[in-house]
């Protein structure tokens, strides 16, 4: 079942277009990768889900129901420019924010002590957020957003400002969420982690839509029959080997291996080279090359418009 | 509603709590009840008796200087020298040496005690009067009772009549005081607490907080809650001073033994002391204008006006600072939103010489200035129902007005960052849709 169904959405500025006719299917208890690069139209998207802003035209149904205030205290939403009130002490802060979700205070301090538990910050409760370290704050800022159980959350660059052990804890917490039954939209540069924690993506370049569906089933589709082989020998009587339906992308030498990156017309081609050489060199290794998510991305997005990564936009973000 | 509760005693806590508030309104009471026991205290210093000793020379002095609680004349037969020989001695705190009665000579007077400028303007104006009087009976050769038969006594006393036909009479000064203090404490708290207001958002907006709880809430709540929130500090902070000023103030009378009674006679007399002869019942209109005050319109209409300022402001001040980055940058917007509240405090000293004026009307009306001109008005007692009513109507309106704009600024403002704004985009911002 869809958790949340964005249709047809546009939205405009005065002096350009955010979002044109987007269309997107969250199924539940998924991690939803929402990528593209800066001043993409992400942001924007997000702030209609959380109904910040309003699109112009087009709707968002939030389990089939048309979104609407209610549904505030059941989405959990991490920005990516993170801020607390400096001058507050955690514990404070972390009710206060959990009340305005509509928490019940008790419940909220409950909850809140259970967290600082789990990651191990009990002493933090009195200190003022100005006390603690960058990735401290993170933490708390976490803790905050999943604190009332969102059914969707929406976690904008999450990793960002984390350490490598921070950064996997979260990843945990992440997982382990939808385990419990969250659904989670994650917006990120990080092409690294989209591969590893997400179930389906979503590119939006230059306010539309350009690529969507399952990573598996991306990475499919953008696989395009290279293999990289490495071999002891001769580096003529492999050439000779080869026919027409081969090409070569790459090759070189490294401690005296050889190593080869070829593209095939079919991967069935592979099969009948590597009979050929077998008997003039010897094989070490034959493995298929599948696209990095950060390949495609880049593809995908210069497809589009030639010219978007060279002129890296300023993030300028609009209401 | 619940989550504007929410964020108004947030606002409200956070702030109450802050030591700086605690301190000012500790420190606040002190000074005012400094204000106003200090003058006092001297006052009633300058009431030990004064005990001057008159060496007259010419004769023409003996038991002309009048004497009064707190200033006692005696003519001595003996030479200046030996006066001043004994003066450390002798109860006199003073001597007089008059040695002429020419139209422009000079008196000295030697103290242990400093005379006071009343004293010293008594005196002079006691040898005046008899050196006029001796060239008068002089010159057109008639008795000393002839002389005191056309003595005149006059003194002025203002009334003014109400549309009903009442009569009362004013005393000038105690409305100028009141109108005065009233215009200062609005501009004051309408200043200091707008601003806490365009702070609190600007620190909401650099810290980034607001993104998270504009996902929680509509920024109109999260504005107004802080308007609300800071107002409720504002009214604190008013209260505990007007609380903690009458307690210092009673405490303070009552070590120092002063009874009021006797304060106010001591600063009538010193008001009056220009005045050539005191009146049959010289505190009557003193007491007469303070009975006229009207004392409970002046509390409401404070609070009032504070509130409905404060909002007009409050509201503006918010929307400037959801426009900015930092508060370096909200100068800009700042100039034409204080303009008019300044210009009321600068014009407030002119609308007291003419409470009922053409100006004083006008400005009493708009609703820029008349939180403060109003403050000034009210006390002299001429403004008509019909204007107060129009007035607080036209506020009202006016905030209304303000804060419609402001959300409408606000609510995009808060997320721009990094773009100089400009008054342009300002109005473009007023017709954004939601």
């Amino acid at each position: 079942m869809d958790l949340l169904h964005v249709k047809r959405v546009y939205k405009s500025y005065a002096n350009h277009q955010a979002l044109h006719n987007i269309s997107l299917h969250i199924s539940e208890q998924s991690i939803f990768g929402l990528l593209g690069p800066n001043g993409a139209g992400k942001t924007t998207l997000i702030r209609i889900i959380n109904q910040i802003t309003a699109p112009d035209k087009g709707e968002v149904f939030f389990m089939k129901e048309l979104l609407a205030p209610k549904h505030i205290a059941q989405i959990g939403y991490l920005p990516e420019e993170r801020g607390l009130y400096k001058k507050m002490k955690v514990g404070e802060q972390a009710l206060y924010l959990a009340q305005l979700k509509g928490m019940d205070k008790g419940e909220a301090k409950y909850k809140l002590k259970e967290w600082f538990q789990k990651f191990e910050i009990e002493g933090w409760w009195d200190k003022k957020i100005e006390e603690l370290s960058k990735g401290m704050a993170q933490k708390v800022q976490f803790i905050t957003t999943v604190l009332h159980e969102p059914k969707l959350l929406i976690l904008d660059e999450p990793f960002s400002g984390f350490d490598p052990i921070n950064t996997n804890l979260i990843k945990k917490e992440i997982l382990e969420l939808r385990e419990k039954g969250s659904t989670i939209i994650f917006s990120t540069h990080n092409m690294e982690s989209v591969e590893e924690i997400c179930d389906d993506i979503a590119l939006i370049n230059k306010s539309k839509k350009i690529l969507e569906g399952k990573v598996s089933d991306i990475k499919e589709a953008y696989k395009s029959n290279v293999f990289e082989i490495t071999f002891l020998g001769n580096m003529i009587a492999f050439s000779n080997a080869l026919w027409t339906a081969f090409e070569i992308l790459e090759s070189g030498q490294e401690n005296g291996r050889m190593k080869v990156v070829i593209r095939a017309n079919k991967v069935s081609d592979v099969n009948q080279l590597i009979k050929t050489i077998v008997n003039d060199v010897q094989i070490l290794s034959v493995h298929e090359i599948t696209p990095s998510m950060n390949d495609i991305f880049i593809q995908k997005v210069q497809e589009v418009m030639p010219e978007t990564l060279e002129e890296e936009e300023e993030e300028v973000i609009h209401e | 509603m619940n989550k504007i509760k929410l964020i108004i005693i947030r606002e409200y806590l956070t702030r109450v709590k802050k030591k700086s508030f605690i301190i000012m309104t500790l420190i606040g009471p002190l000074l005012m009840a400094g204000l106003m026991v200090v003058p006092i205290w001297l006052a009633t210093k300058d009431k030990d008796i004064q005990r001057i000793e008159v060496i007259d020379e010419t004769g023409a002095f003996i038991n002309q200087f009048e004497n009064t609680a707190e200033l006692q004349f005696k003519n001595e037969f003996i030479s200046i020298g030996e006066a001043k020989e004994n003066l450390y001695n002798g109860v006199y705190t003073a001597i007089l040496h008059i040695k002429s009665v020419e139209k422009n000579s000079t008196v000295e007077m030697y103290y242990k005690k400093q005379p006071g400028l009343s004293t010293i303007s008594k005196i002079e104006r006691t040898i005046e009067g008899v050196i006029r009087s001796a060239e008068i009976q002089d010159k057109f050769k008639i008795t000393k009772e002839q002389l005191a038969e056309i003595q005149p006594n006059v003194n002025v006393k203002a009334i003014s009549i109400t549309v009903e036909g009442k009569e009362e009479s004013k005393n000038v000064g105690i409305s100028t005081a009141l109108g005065f203090g009233g215009a200062i404490l609005i501009y004051f708290f309408i200043f200091m607490y707008g601003v806490q207001i365009m702070r609190g958002v600007i620190e909401e907006k650099t810290s980034r907080i607001v993104e998270i709880i504009i996902s929680s809430v509509k920024p109109f709540q999260l504005m107004m809650g802080k308007i609300i929130g800071i107002a409720l500090v504002g009214l604190t902070q008013f209260l505990l001073w007007a609380f903690l000023t009458s307690i210092i103030y009673t405490i303070v009378m009552s070590v120092f033994m002063i009874d009021p009674s006797t304060i106010s006679q001591t600063g009538e007399m010193m008001q009056q002391a220009n005045v050539r002869e005191l009146s049959a019942h010289p505190y009557q209109d003193i007491i007469e204008g303070v009975e006229s005050i009207p004392f409970l319109q002046i509390s409401v209409a404070f609070i009032f006006y504070f509130l409905g300022g404060y909002l007009l402001y409050g509201a503006l001040l918010a929307a400037v600072g959801s426009a900015v980055d930092s508060e370096a940058d909200t100068q800009q917007f700042m100039l034409p939103i204080t303009i008019p509240l300044i210009f009321s405090f600068v014009v407030a000293q002119t609308v007291m010489e003419n409470p009922d004026g053409v100006m004083a009307f006008w400005l009493s009306i708009i609703p820029f200035t008349s939180p403060v001109i109003m403050m000034v008005r009210i006390p002299f007692g001429g403004v008509e129902t019909w204007e107060l009513l129009l007035s607080m109507v036209l506020l009202i309106l006016g905030f209304l007005g303000t804060t419609w704009v402001a959300a409408k600024i606000y609510r995009t403002g808060i997320l721009m960052y990094g773009k100089k704004i400009t008054y342009q985009e300002l109005w473009k911002w007023l017709f954004y849709k939601g």
